[in-house]
C-alpha cells in the first residue's frame, strides 16, 4: 500500500465505478441491468456531484450504448461502460464492430446467467460466448482486482487499440463488500496519461471510418487485429508490472498459487479461484501437492504463460462456471487446445462446476481434485454438480 | 414556363465522381444538404444508398469526416459522436446523419426515439426513397400503400408510416419534410435546422429511379408531382406543436403522380380512388393542425 492510498469498504461494482472514475473517461453511455446497476448508479452519483467530468448518456438499450461508445472512442476520447448478461448478448453485433473499429473502449461485464429461463446467478457463459469478438478479456476475483483491472484495462486498450472487457462474477464479486485501497488520483494520472490518439474523427482532419473495403483490405485489417492481439500478453504484463511498482499490487496475466512441485493444478476464471485457493490450502495441509492456476487474461489466451505454468504438471483440473452445449466447458476446451502437442503435456480434466450459480464450496473442490488424480480424463463434458 | 436561376450554397462537400446511379436524387439531395451545412460537420451514414455514394475506402466523396455505423444504430452512434465532440469542446460542429428510410423508419427507429427523447443535438436527415432500394427495392415501413416492391409483388397492403407525427410526439425542436423537387424550400429548411440546437429531423422524399420505375431524367419531376398531388406534403413542425404548411399545396389528383411510376402500374380504379381518399384525409388533418 502506497502512503496516499485510502482504505474503503466497497462492493465489486462500486470498485469498478471508482476505477472508471479514476481513469477519467470523457464519455460514458450506460444502461442498467441486474447485477451491474450499482456501477451505473455510482457513476451517475459522481457525475451529479461534479466529481466526474464526463458526458453521460443513458440510451434505451445496451445495443445503443455500444453503438454510442464506438464513434465516441473514434473521436479521440476515453470511453467507459458496464453491462451484464442479456445486455452483453444484445451488444454482440457491435462488440465485433468495436474491435474492428480499433476502438479502445473499456467495459465491465458482470457475469450472469443468460435467459431463457430467467436467472440472475453467477455464470460466465455470457462473456465466454464473446470470445471471438476481438475483445481482450480479463477475469477478476475480488473488488480490489476489479478496480485495479479497470485502470490497467485502459492502459492496455490504448496501447494496442483494442477494447477490453473486465469480467466480474455476479454477486460473489459484484455485491460482496471488501476492503479496497483507493489509489490517489495523481498516481492514476501518472499511470494513465490523457488519451491522445494519432487518428480521430474531426472536421479539421477529414478522416473517416467504416467505408466499404476490398477483400484484400479486409484480410489485412483482420491480420492487423491479430498482430495487436499477439502483443497483448506482453502489454498486459507490462501494465501490471508498472501497477505493481506504483501500488505494490500485481495480479499477473496468469497467477500461479502454490504450484511449486504440484502434480495437480486446478485452473479457473474469476471468483472460483478464490474458493479454489481455500481448497488448495486444505489439500496442501493434508500433504497433497496441489496448486491453482488463475487465468486472469483469457483473450488473448496467453499460450506461452500457460504452457510455462503447466510444464511438468501431471494433471490439470479445469473448473468451468459456464457451459457450451455440445462442447462442454469453454476454459477446458481452450486449455486442451493450448497444451496440445506440448512435450509430456498434462492430462486435462474438465468439470462443469457451478454452472447457473450452483454453489461450489472449497470442500467440494477438494473432493473433485482428489477424484481427478485417480481418473483418466475424458473428452466429453463432465458435470460436477 | 419561366426559368429562374436559383442562388443556393455551392460549397461542394459532396464531390463529383461518386458512385450514385445516373440521375440519382439521393446524391442531389445530399449535395445540397451538405453544402448548406458546410465544412464544420461530421456525418454518420449507415448502410444505405448514401453509404455507397460516400465511397469505398480509401476514397471518400465527402469532404467531411464520415462514420459508418451499423444499419440500426445511426441515432445512437450520432449521439456518441456528438458527446465526444462536446467533450473535446467542439459544440458548434454539426453532427449530421444521412440515413435511408429502412435505417430510420424500420430497424433504426428504437434508437432514433431514444435520441429524440434525450433531445440530442444532432441533425438527422432521412433520405426517404420509400423502400430498401440499395438491396434491390424491397418494402420498408415507409413504402406507400399499394406500391409494388420486390417483397410486395402484389402491392403493399399497409400504409406508409407517418414518421413526422411520431417524432412530433417526441416534441423535438424541429421536424420537417422537404424534397429536391423544391430546392429553395429544402435549403431554407436545412439552414433553419442548422441554427437550432437539439434533435432535428428532415425527411427528404427521394424518388428512386430504378426502385420506383421512373426514367432517369424524371426524378425531379416525380418529386414535384409527389408534392403537387399531396402525396408528400411539405410542412414543418416546431416543438411538436406548431405546424406550418409550405408551398406548393395540393393542387392536382394523385393519379397524375401514380401513373408516372412503374411501382403503381398495376393499380385499378378502386385503388386509385382509395389512395386519393387517403391523401385528402391526410391533407385535411394537416391543414387542421396548421390552423390550430
Amino acid at each position: 500500500m502506497s502512503a496516499a492510498e485510502k482504505r474503503v469498504l466497497l462492493t465489486g461494482n462500486h470498485a469498478v465505478a471508482w476505477g472508471a472514475r479514476l481513469a477519467r473517461p470523457k464519455v460514458i453511455p450506460v444502461y442498467p441491468i441486474t447485477p451491474q446497476t450499482p456501477v451505473l448508479e455510482l457513476l451517475t452519483d459522481f457525475h451529479a456531484a461534479g466529481e466526474l467530468d464526463a458526458e453521460m448518456l443513458t440510451p434505451e438499450s445496451e445495443h445503443s450504448v455500444m453503438a454510442a461508445c464506438i464513434p465516441a472512442s473514434l473521436t479521440g476520447v476515453r470511453v467507459f461502460t458496464a453491462t451484464a448478461s442479456q445486455g452483453l448478448m444484445l451488444m454482440h453485433e457491435l462488440l465485433h464492430y468495436a474491435s474492428g473499429a480499433r476502438a479502445p473502449i473499456v467495459m465491465a461485464n458482470v457475469n450472469r446467467t443468460i435467459a431463457s429461463p430467467w436467472a440472475f446467478w453467477p455464470d460466465q457463459t455470457d462473456s465466454l460466448a464473446q470470445r471471438d469478438t476481438g475483445w481482450i478479456q480479463l477475469y477478476v476475483e475480488s473488488a480490489q482486482e476489479a478496480l485495479d483491472s479497470v485502470i490497467q484495462a485502459f492502459r492496455i486498450a490504448e496501447r494496442v487499440f483494442l477494447p477490453v472487457m473486465v469480467n466480474l462474477d455476479a454477486f460473489y464479486v459484484s455485491h460482496a463488500l471488501e476492503p479496497v485501497l483507493l489509489p490517489p488520483q495523481e498516481l492514476i494520472d501518472a499511470y494513465l496519461p490523457a488519451y491522445a490518439p494519432e487518428h480521430f474523427i474531426d472536421p479539421a482532419r477529414g478522416e473517416s471510418w467504416g467505408n466499404v473495403v476490398s477483400q484484400d483490405m479486409y484480410c489485412r485489417h483482420r491480420q492487423d487485429i491479430g498482430a495487436a492481439m499477439d502483443r497483448v500478453p506482453q502489454v498486459a504484463a507490462e501494465a501490471d508490472g508498472e501497477w505493481q511498482r506504483l501500488t505494490g499490487r500485481g495480479w499477473g496475466v496468469v497467477e500461479k498459487y502454490r504450484c511449486e512441485d504440484a502434480d495437480l493444478v486446478i485452473a479457473s476464471l474469476g471468483s472460483m479461484c478464490g474458493t479454489a485457493r481455500e481448497a488448495v490450502d486444505a489439500l496442501r495441509m493434508a500433504g497433497h501437492a496441489v496448486g491453482l492456476l488463475k487465468v486472469r487474461l483469457f483473450r488473448p489466451l496467453p499460450m506461452a504463460a500457460l504452457r510455462a505454468a503447466l510444464a511438468g504438471v501431471r494433471d490439470v483440473l479445469v473448473l468451468d462456471r459456464n457451459f457450451s452445449p455440445g462442447a462442454g466447458g469453454v476454459l477446458h476446451q481452450e486449455l486442451r487446445a493450448a497444451l496440445y502437442g506440448m512435450p509430456s503435456a498434462p492430462r486435462v480434466h474438465g468439470l462443469l462446476a457451478g454452472v447457473g450459480g450452483v454453489n461450489v464450496p472449497p470442500q467440494k473442490i477438494v473432493e473433485l481434485a482428489l477424484a481427478a488424480r485417480k481418473r483418466e480424463p475424458v473428452p466429453e463434458p463432465v458435470w460436477a454438480n | 414556363m419561366r426559368l429562374e436561376k436559383l442562388h443556393l450554397p455551392e460549397d461542394p462537400m459532396l464531390c463529383s465522381g461518386h458512385a450514385a446511379c445516373p440521375g440519382c436524387i439521393d446524391a442531389l439531395s445530399a449535395r445540397h444538404v451538405l453544402a448548406t451545412i458546410g465544412p464544420d460537420a461530421a456525418a454518420v451514414i449507415p448502410p444505405s444508398c448514401m453509404a455507397i455514394i460516400a465511397g469505398a475506402q480509401p476514397l471518400s466523396s465527402l469532404r467531411i469526416p464520415v462514420y459508418q455505423p451499423s444499419l440500426e444504430s445511426s441515432a445512437a452512434a450520432a449521439s456518441g459522436l456528438r458527446r465526444a465532440l462536446d467533450a473535446r469542446g467542439k459544440q458548434d460542429t454539426q453532427v449530421v446523419v444521412l440515413a435511408g428510410d429502412g435505417g430510420t423508419y424500420d430497424i433504426g427507429l428504437q434508437c432514433l426515439s431514444s435520441a429524440a427523447e434525450r433531445n440530442e443535438n444532432i441533425l438527422y436527415v432521412c433520405l426517404d426513397n420509400e423502400g430498401y432500394m440499395n438491396t434491390g427495392a424491397q418494402k420498408s415501413s415507409s413504402t406507400p400503400h399499394f406500391a409494388r416492391t420486390g417483397s410486395t409483388p402484389a402491392g403493399k397492403v399497409s400504409r406508409k408510416k407517418n414518421l413526422i407525427e411520431i417524432m412530433a410526439a417526441h416534441e423535438i425542436p424541429y421536424a420537417a419534410t422537404a424534397t429536391a423537387g423544391f430546392l429553395p424550400d429544402l435549403v431554407r429548411k436545412v439552414e433553419k435546422a442548422k441554427a437550432i440546437r437539439g434533435m432535428r429531423l428532415l425527411i427528404l422524399l427521394v424518388p428512386c429511379l430504378d426502385g420506383w420505375g421512373v426514367p432517369e431524367d424524371q426524378g425531379i419531376a416525380m418529386a414535384r408531382l409527389a408534392v403537387e398531388s399531396g402525396a408528400f406534403p411539405l410542412y414543418e413542425v416546431e416543438d411538436g406543436r406548431r405546424y406550418i404548411l409550405n408551398e406548393p399545396r395540393k393542387s392536382r389528383p394523385v393519379r397524375d403522380y401514380l401513373m408516372a411510376q412503374r411501382r403503381y402500374a398495376h393499380l385499378k380504379e378502386p385503388e386509385i380512388a382509395a389512395l386519393q381518399r387517403e391523401v385528402d384525409a391526410g391533407w385535411a388533418r394537416l391543414a387542421s393542425r396548421a390552423r390550430a
